[in-house]
């Protein structure tokens, strides 16, 4: 599949991304310049992680004005795959692409540590790799990744499905109450890591799967995120057959 | 001629404002007792060419679309001063 993976001034994941998808899923990657104005027919395009425009007014948003942003937006329009990941999902939210805004994490500080997850939709072509119901270690890297909305549109997130990923604690129970603090660092309404639009073609989440890729790393639970992005569903710990 | 306007962007009240208390914590420690709520928010301040059209309405778009995040954040606006060029 020709994936695209989009450099904003501040991005510094688009490396991994293109790493992760060519060099260890075998597809044909291009970097897409935030000034080009089309994605250059690529079927998935990637949002990555970093500080785009210095995080400026708030995470994420200089970036939406980018020109790369009206051809990824009418690419997820057309039913093309659009993944953010951290700062990605950030562009995202400020987009208006996905639904939520982003506030500083609760305790304040730089988070950059492993975390737990569980897969809540194992039915995205993000996720078709996964179980439904397994519990995945990804590491976060965020200052603002306390996902918030309005009690009505959470409600209206969980009744449309549209959370995906959700942290917990390492056995998959409940962040909340005393394990809230510990396993949702950040402090997200109700525990949400990833989130995607009604069509379940755009997806954001906080977590980093393309820094736990590869076993080289010790860790490759994220790679199904990008294998099954670009139809390769791969995840060697649990694949749907 | 000129306007020179303030655009302030706060978090909305019924948000959580973790900077703000952190400040409010902060100050409590200096012994400043008084001291019961802060809220953290940011100013901006613009300079527009009047060239007839209503600038109140136009900082209202510019709050929208940029300035503010209007699902998390509440902004209000303010004409400081006209000057001739």
């Amino acid at each position: 599949m020709k994936c695209g993976v989009v450099v904003f001034p501040g991005s510094n994941c688009d490396h991994d991304v293109y790493h992760v998808l060519k060099h260890t899923l075998g597809q044909e990657v291009l970097f897409l310049w935030h000034g080009d104005t089309s994605v250059q027919g690529c079927e998935l395009v990637v949002l990555p992680g970093g500080f785009s425009y210095g995080d400026y007014l708030r995470a994420g948003a200089m970036a939406v004005h980018s020109p790369i942003m009206a051809a990824v937006r009418e690419l997820a329009d057309n039913g093309g795959r659009v993944l953010g990941i951290c700062n990605g999902f950030q562009i995202l939210l400020e987009a208006g692409m996905l639904s939520g805004a982003m506030r500083r994490n609760q305790s304040l500080r730089f988070e950059c540590r492993d975390l737990f997850l569980k897969v809540e939709r194992h039915d995205l072509p993000f996720t078709s790799g996964y179980r439904s119901g397994q519990v995945l270690r990804m590491p976060i890297a965020h200052a603002e990744g306390c996902y918030i909305d309005t009690g009505g549109a959470l409600d209206e997130l969980e009744r449309n499905r549209r959370v995906v990923f959700r942290y917990v604690d390492p056995e998959g129970g409940e962040a909340s109450g005393e394990n809230a603090t510990k396993w949702n660092v950040n402090g997200s309404a109700r525990a949400i890591a990833g989130v995607c639009n009604d069509a379940g073609n755009v997806l954001g989440m906080m977590p980093h799967p393309e820094r736990c890729a590869d076993q080289l790393f010790g860790n490759d639970d994220g790679l199904a995120v990008l294998a099954s992005a670009v139809g390769m569903a791969a995840d060697p710990k649990g694949a749907v057959a | 001629m000129t306007v020179r306007a303030r655009v302030t962007v706060y978090p909305r009240r019924e948000i959580l404002d973790a900077q703000g208390k952190a400040i409010a914590g902060a100050l409590g420690r200096l012994g400043f007792d008084r001291v019961l709520d802060v809220r953290a928010g940011k100013s901006f301040e613009i300079v527009l060419s009047d060239n007839g059209g209503s600038v109140e309405e136009e900082l209202g778009q510019i709050s929208e679309q940029l300035l503010a995040n209007t699902l998390i954040e509440d902004y209000s606006v303010e004409l400081l001063e006209s000057e001739s060029a």
